[in-house]
C-alpha cells in the first residue's frame, strides 16, 4: 500500500478551489443538505438523547464485539444464510468471486456499498471477466464516468446535471444537451431495469446487522438494493464487522438518526430487512443469501483507545455535509475511499504515510463532532492523529523545526519581546515584494496585520510594571465608572 | 479575587488594543488585574501540529506563571479551551496548579462570574457576530447550530447590553471562518475561500463591523478585507465592551481634527 503516492490534500484542494464558481456551487449544494438535516432534527426533542443512546449502544457492541459476531453468525446461519469471514480486502474479493463462480454468475448488480469500494471489488471482478453494474443512480453516473464516489451518501454530488446529461448522452443515448433531472433519471431507470432483469447475482452493502436475529437491514432511497436482492437468485451482502447492533429493538435508535443525519429525511424510502435467504409462500428456499463479514483493519482500530470510537460510524455522511473544508475542497481532494472528517480519521489507520496530510485538512472547528449522530469526537480524533503523525516522524522536518524554534522563543520572554519588536519593525519598513512573495502562504490572499508601535507587554512594563509611578495611580484614579463590586 | 490577565501572544504583539480593552473592561468592573510579564504562549500551535513535547513545555510554563492567581482571564476562546480541555494531556493533574479550573474566557468571566448587567458604553452600529469555533463548540459559550442542547449565547448577551448596538442575522450562524491556526497557511487556498464566504455572509446581512471573541479569526478576516479593500471592519468583543469607536470613525475624527487645525472647513 505504501507504494501508492502520498496524497497532498492542500494541492488537490487548491485545484478545486481555483474554480471559485464551482466551489460555491458545491458548498451550497451540501449546505442545503445540512440545513435540511437541521430542520428535521429540530422536530425531534429527544435528539441529543438519541445520539447519546446510539453512542452507548455502539460502545457496548464494540466492547463485546467477538461475542456479538458469534451470536450473529449463529442466528444468521440458523435463518439459512451462509456466513463468510474475510480478514482483509483481498480475502473478501476472493470470497465474492468464489461464490459467483460456484453459481456461474457472469453479470452482477451492486447497490451502494462503501465497503466494496474500500476493497476495490469492481476492478477485481472486472479483471476476472465479470460485469459489475452499480445500480445506485449516483454510483452509476460515477461508474460511467470512470470516477470514484466523492461522497459516501451522495456519490455524484460533485457532478452538475448538465455533465450527467453529457455522460448519459454518450453512454445511454439520451438526447444531446438534455439536463432535465427527471428525463435523465427515467433514462437511467430504463437502462438499469434491463441490468436488474439479466443479473445473475445481486451485491449489497449492509447498514445494520442484528446479532439477536441474524437479520440485516439495508436503507436506500431508490429501492435498487431491493431489486438487486430479490430478482437474481443469489444475494451477497458485504459488511464491516462494526455494523453490528445487539438487538432488534436497538435498530429504532439508529434508523431515526440515520436518514435525518444523512439527507434530512425522517426515514429512508426503503428500509429493508433480510432474515435468511428468500423463500416462496410455502416456505421453500428459492435463493441464496451470503453474508461476508470483513475486518480489513477494523480490529486494529478497535484495539486503539484513541480511535476506537471511529467504529461507531454509521456512514451517514453528515460530517461531510457540515465540514467547511470538505464543502470547499470536494471529496476527491482527500484521495481516499471515505472523504471528509471520518475519512481523515479512518484513512490513516490503513496507511498513515499515504494519508498524512488528511488530519491537517481541518480547521478544528468541531462542527463534525456536534453533527455526528453517534457522537464520534471527530475533531479531537483528528487532533490525536496529528500527535500520532508527529510521533511517527511523519510531520515534515520544516514544521518540526519551526515548532521547536518557536517553542524556544516562547520559553524566553525577553527574546520573544525582542523578536516581536524586530518583526513589527521589519513588517513596517520592508518593501512589499520582500514580504508578499510566493513562499508567504498567509500573504497569498490576505494582508498581514498592521504592526503597532508598542506591544501590550511593553506598555505594561513601562506603565504598570514594578516601580512604575502609574501602578498606584492607575488604581487610585478611577478613570471610569465602576458598575458594581463583586 | 486576584485576576491574572492572560494575553495571547499574537494579541500582545499585533493587537495590543484588544489587551488594553480587556484590562479596561475588567478594571471598570472593579477587578484587580495583574499581567505576569513572564507569560508567553499556552502551547496551542504546537499541540495542534502534534508536537507534544513542545506543547507540554509551554503548557507547564503557563501553569507555573499563573499559579498565584485565583482567576485567569483570557480574551480568546481558543487559548482558553487549549488550557481547559487539552492541557491535561501534557501534565500530571498535580502540577497544573489548578489552572484548568480557574481559566476563563473574557465573555464567560463577565457573564458567569462577574454577572455584568451593563457596560455603560454605546456602539450605534450594525454588528455581525462571528462565533469563533473554539469558544462556541469547545467552551460552549453559545448554542451551536448542530446541536439540540439549549445554551445561553453569552457573547451575544453581552453585546445586547451595549447601547445602540444592532445585531444582524447571518445566513450561516456559526460557520468557521477558515483561520484554524496553522491550517491558515497549510491549506491557504481553502482557508481563504472559507474566509471570503464568511465575509460575504456578513456583508449581505448589512453588518458594518464583524465582532468576535477571538482576534485570530479576525486577523484572518481583516487580512482578507484589507486585501480586497472592503469597508467592513473587524473588532474584538472586548473593544466594543470597552467603548472603542469604529476605526473609520477614528480616522474621520482625526481627519476632521486635522482639517480644523489647518483652518479649512
Amino acid at each position: 500500500m505504501s507504494a501508492l503516492p502520498i496524497i497532498e490534500h492542500p494541492r488537490a484542494a487548491a485545484e478545486f478551489v481555483a474554480n471559485r464558481e464551482r466551489t460555491r456551487w458545491h458548498d451550497k449544494a451540501l449546505w442545503f443538505v445540512r440545513e435540511k438535516r437541521d430542520r428535521m432534527v429540530r422536530t425531534i426533542p429527544e435528539w441529543e438523547w438519541l445520539r447519546e443512546m446510539a453512542s452507548q449502544i455502539k460502545t457496548h457492541t464494540i466492547a463485546n464485539l467477538a461475542e456479538y459476531l458469534e451470536q450473529f453468525e449463529r442466528s444468521a446461519t440458523a435463518a439459512g444464510a451462509h456466513v463468510h469471514w474475510a480478514r482483509d480486502a483481498e480475502e473478501h474479493n476472493t470470497i465474492v468471486l468464489r461464490i459467483l463462480r460456484e453459481n456461474r454468475a457472469q453479470r452482477i448488480v451492486k447497490s451502494k456499498s462503501m465497503l466494496t469500494e474500500e476493497c476495490h471489488l469492481n476492478p477485481f471482478l472486472e479483471r476476472h471477466g465479470i460485469e459489475v453494474i452499480d445500480s445506485d443512480l449516483g454510483e452509476r453516473i460515477v461508474q460511467l464516468r470512470e470516477e470514484t464516489p466523492s461522497h459516501i451518501v451522495l456519490p455524484a454530488i460533485h457532478i452538475k446535471k448538465e455533465e450527467v446529461g453529457d455522460t448519459f448522452h454518450q453512454h445511454l443515448g439520451t438526447a444531446a444537451g438534455a439536463s432535465d433531472p427527471k428525463y435523465l433519471t427515467e433514462a437511467a431507470r430504463d437502462h438499469l431495469r434491463d441490468k436488474f432483469l439479466r443479473a445473475d447475482a445481486g451485491l449489497t452493502g449492509v447498514n445494520f446487522a442484528i446479532a439477536e436475529t441474524g437479520g440485516i437491514v439495508i436503507c436506500t432511497n431508490e429501492g435498487n438494493a431491493d431489486l438487486g436482492a430479490s430478482l437474481p437468485p443469489v444475494h451477497i451482502a458485504s459488511m464491516g464487522i462494526e455494523k453490528l447492533i445487539p438487538r432488534a429493538i436497538d435498530l429504532a435508535v439508529f434508523t431515526r438518526l440515520l436518514a435525518r443525519s444523512a439527507t434530512g429525511q425522517p426515514i429512508t424510502t426503503y428500509t429493508s430487512h433480510f432474515h435468511g435467504p428468500r423463500r416462496d409462500l410455502s416456505g421453500q428456499q428459492t435463493g441464496q443469501l451470503h453474508l461476508i463479514l470483513v475486518d480489513n483493519g477494523r480490529a486494529q482500530i478497535r484495539d486503539s483507545p484513541e480511535f476506537r470510537e471511529a467504529l461507531h460510524c454509521i456512514r451517514c455522511g453528515a460530517c461531510m455535509n457540515t465540514c467547511p473544508v470538505y464543502r470547499r475542497s470536494g471529496g476527491h481532494s482527500y484521495g481516499a475511499v471515505v472523504p471528509g472528517p471520518i475519512g481523515s480519521v479512518l484513512s490513516p489507520t490503513i496507511d498513515a504515510k499515504r494519508h498524512k496530510s488528511l488530519p491537517h485538512a481541518c480547521s478544528l472547528c468541531g462542527s463534525c463532532t456536534d453533527v455526528c449522530p453517534v457522537r464520534i469526537p471527530l475533531h479531537h480524533q483528528l487532533l490525536a492523529w496529528r500527535k500520532e503523525l508527529a510521533a511517527r516522524r511523519l510531520l515534515p522536518w520544516s514544521k518540526r523545526l519551526a515548532m521547536k524554534g518557536v517553542t524556544f522563543v516562547f520559553q524566553h520572554p525577553a527574546l520573544m519581546n525582542w523578536m516581536g519588536k524586530m518583526s513589527r519593525m521589519a513588517l513596517r519598513w520592508t518593501p512589499r515584494p520582500l514580504i508578499y512573495h510566493r513562499w508567504n502562504d498567509w500573504g497569498k490572499g490576505r494582508e498581514l496585520p498592521i504592526p503597532p508601535q508598542q506591544s501590550f507587554r511593553e506598555w505594561w512594563v513601562k506603565n504598570r510594571g514594578a516601580g512604575s509611578a502609574e501602578v498606584q495611580s492607575a488604581h487610585e484614579t478611577d478613570r471610569h465608572r465602576r458598575p458594581k463590586e463583586e | 479575587m486576584r485576576v491574572g490577565l492572560f494575553v495571547p501572544c499574537y494579541i500582545d504583539q499585533f493587537y495590543p488594543d484588544v489587551a488594553h480593552s480587556t484590562l479596561e473592561v475588567l478594571e471598570r468592573c472593579g477587578v484587580e488585574v495583574d499581567f505576569p510579564v513572564a507569560q508567553t504562549c499556552c502551547g496551542q500551535p504546537m499541540a495542534n501540529t502534534g508536537c507534544t513535547d513542545q506543547a507540554a513545555r509551554l503548557a507547564q510554563r503557563a501553569a507555573e506563571i499563573f499559579a498565584p492567581y485565583t482567576h485567569v482571564v483570557c480574551p480568546s476562546g481558543s487559548c482558553t479551551s487549549m488550557i481547559r480541555h487539552h492541557c491535561d494531556e501534557y501534565f500530571e493533574t498535580s502540577d497544573d496548579f489548578g489552572l484548568r479550573g480557574k481559566v476563563f474566557e473574557l465573555c464567560e468571566f463577565l457573564h458567569d462570574v462577574l454577572c455584568v448587567e451593563e457596560f455603560g458604553v454605546h456602539f450605534p452600529h450594525r454588528v455581525g457576530l462571528h462565533q469563533s469555533c473554539h469558544g462556541l463548540r469547545e467552551l460552549r459559550l453559545g448554542w451551536s447550530s448542530e446541536t439540540m442542547t439549549h445554551r445561553d449565547d453569552k457573547v451575544r448577551r453581552l453585546l445586547q447590553r451595549v447601547e445602540g448596538l444592532q445585531l444582524v442575522t447571518l445566513r450561516r450562524a456559526d460557520e468557521c471562518c477558515g483561520f484554524g491556526g496553522t491550517f491558515a497557511v497549510n491549506e491557504a487556498d481553502v482557508s481563504v475561500a472559507m474566509g471570503l464566504d464568511r465575509i460575504d455572509d456578513h456583508a449581505q446581512a448589512g453588518a458594518e463591523v464583524i465582532v468576535a471573541g477571538d482576534m485570530s479569526c479576525l486577523m484572518h478576516l481583516e487580512g482578507l478585507l484589507r486585501r480586497n479593500k472592503q469597508r467592513l471592519e473587524v473588532m474584538h468583543v472586548a473593544q466594543v465592551l470597552a467603548g472603542r469607536p469604529r476605526a473609520h470613525e477614528v480616522v474621520s475624527r482625526d481627519a476632521n481634527a486635522k482639517r480644523l487645525e489647518r483652518g479649512s472647513p
